[in-house]
């Protein structure tokens, strides 16, 4: 397990860090890449804990498709850097409210902090709903459990993903009658004998 | 001590051996790149009537060589203004996610780096890493010419990474499971008929012509449409860094060619029963699609943007998503005398 260790320590120890960059890189295009970077460690946290599925849907959602529009919207805006770091002091006490408040949770949903119990519920709820890793593939864990027991919710979300799109498309476009439009089965329809005209023209006459 | 023996003993070994494969799949793969570019500019010279690359070496064969030689010792230029880390991260992870894509790939029964048993997702996940290098390639050239390509090559490469994706759902269907080498050992049986092209036959053009948006070949190389943004995301880069680029964008190709042979055209297994099975199939397979992108780039003319995307959404999306619904309910219950379900795990 050394190297499994190892790894550990490397990926959290980049996680860490590119946390930190996030917060603290002056330009926010370089933010979204610390930010990147982040997900890639915690990505390969989950490849540790044998969870291979969760990792690759981190990478594929959050890296693939999510940071990709938060950099085009970085990188379309017109920001004035400087002005948006100066307010950094204004916004510490309560960013650091709120750490301290997700690391309380954290212990709680742990159970443990150095050998002093926070939450003897937690581990045994965990406990519960864990198979052994020898048991099942985790890909197969989860595919069973969301569309057997969960089903139910599993749609419920979709159905929520489903309302938020139609609501943004809803929102976002509009009919401008003024506007020249492309038909395109106009243009697919159109073939050589309808655009193109042979026209014999007789020398020295011309058209 | 004994943490010292761990991890220069057995660790140590294990770790030399992955190493000694994964620089092995490396440089097989960056030589017979080297030979596939000339192939490609040939094959494309052959359908123009020109004799193509014939200087270097005998029949011009050692061209792509000189090539790299060229880009290697060529002056590097940054402009003013590049966000100078970001501007060579950029050719570098355009190359590496391509390179690290090669380690689920399985050759052959059991020849394969890292037998992932998410290794669909695994590619899925590199790939839309390989957006990242377009991205950060425009941006950090500091130039509008470039930052225009590289917005419109990650909207194709988006677009049609959906579609992509929907139809590997369809073979993860009837196969169970998300590994490639069961992807291919699922395929086995009559020969080329219980391939996965037959059952999956409309896929097979999507998926081909789709590889062809997603890895900016024409006909839709439109981040590089000389005639309208000189060419795209790498505008600014010269010498090596662009040489990088262009090594990860034709092993992007080969990858395609390699994932269609996995997916649809049974890998390594031998196309009839009385001829045995083994690499030398799957890698005449990928020639042969090779064979096909570089066609596909003589003969087709290049296809305006607004009708890419409108291919990719509003026809490719629809087709495969619902190729999904079928496939799915074919495996359900089982039409087709079970033609569509071939599941060995899970179930």
């Amino acid at each position: 397990m050394v190297i499994a260790t190892l790894a550990f320590y490397l990926f959290s120890a980049v996680a860490v860090a590119s946390a930190l960059m996030v917060v603290l890189s002056r330009n926010p295009v370089h933010s979204v890449l610390w930010l990147i970077l982040t997900f890639f460690s915690a990505a390969g946290l989950f490849v540790i804990l044998g969870a291979e599925f969760v990792a690759m849907l981190l990478v594929i959602v959050y890296v693939g498709a999510v940071m990709v529009l938060f950099l085009f919207v970085v990188m379309m805006m017109d920001v004035d850097f400087a002005e948006l770091k100066s307010g950094m002091s204004k916004y510490v006490r309560i960013g650091s409210l709120i750490g301290l408040v997700i690391l309380i949770e954290l212990l709680m949903a742990t159970g443990y902090w150095s050998g002093w119990i926070v939450a003897d519920m937690a581990p045994d709820m965990r406990a519960a709903v864990t198979p052994a890793l020898e048991e099942t593939q985790n890909t197969i864990a989860l595919g069973s459990i969301l569309y057997t027991q969960y089903v139910y919710l599993f749609q419920a979300a979709g159905l929520v993903l489903l309302v938020a799109m139609i609501g943004a498309i809803v929102l976002t476009m509009r009919h401008r009658k003024d506007v020249k439009r492309q038909s395109i089965v106009g243009q697919i329809y159109r073939d050589a004998d309808k655009a193109v005209e042979m026209i014999d023209v007789k020398p020295g006459q011309g058209l | 001590m004994e943490f010292m023996t761990d991890v220069f003993g057995f660790y140590f070994g294990t770790f030399l051996v992955i190493l000694g494969q994964s620089l092995l799949v490396i440089v097989l793969i960056l030589v017979a790149l080297a030979f596939l570019m000339y192939a490609d500019r040939k094959i494309w010279a052959a359908v123009q009537m020109r004799k193509g690359p014939n200087v270097v070496g005998v029949f011009g064969l050692l061209q792509s060589f000189a090539d790299f030689i060229k880009y290697i010792v060529k002056e590097v230029v940054v402009p003013a203004g590049a966000d100078k880390p970001v501007f060579f991260l950029a050719p570098m992870i355009t190359f590496i996610f391509a390179v690290v894509a090669w380690v689920v790939i399985p050759f052959d029964d059991g020849w394969v780096v890292s037998n992932l048993n998410v290794g669909v997702l695994y590619i899925f996940a590199i790939g839309s890493l390989e957006v990242y290098g377009v991205i950060m390639g425009g941006w950090a050239s500091n130039s509008k010419y470039p930052f225009l390509g590289a917005l419109r090559s990650t909207a194709q490469m988006i677009s049609y990474e959906v579609s992509i994706g929907f139809i590997i759902v369809g073979v993860l269907l009837s196969t169970g499971s998300l590994n490639f080498t069961a992807i291919v050992q699922a395929q086995s049986g009559y020969g080329a008929l219980s391939w996965y092209w037959l059952p999956h036959l409309p896929m097979v053009a999507l998926f081909f012509i789709s590889a062809l948006a997603e890895t900016n070949r024409p006909p839709f190389d439109l981040p590089e449409a000389e005639a309208e943004l000189v060419a795209g995301y790498q505008v600014e880069y010269s010498a090596t860094p662009f040489l990088l680029f262009m090594i990860g964008e034709l092993m992007a190709v080969v990858l395609m060619t390699a994932l269609i042979t996995i997916l649809f055209f049974g890998g390594w297994l031998s196309p009839v029963s009385w001829l045995p099975d083994g690499i030398h199939w799957f890698i005449l397979k990928m020639l042969f699609w090779f064979f096909m992108f570089a066609m596909a780039k003589a003969l087709v003319p290049r296809y305006r943007y607004d009708q890419l995307m409108r291919l990719g959404w509003k026809v490719f999306l629809p087709l495969s998503l619902g190729w999904v619904v079928f496939v799915a309910a074919a495996a359900q219950f089982e039409w087709f005398g079970g033609f569509y379900v071939r599941w060995a795990v899970g179930g």
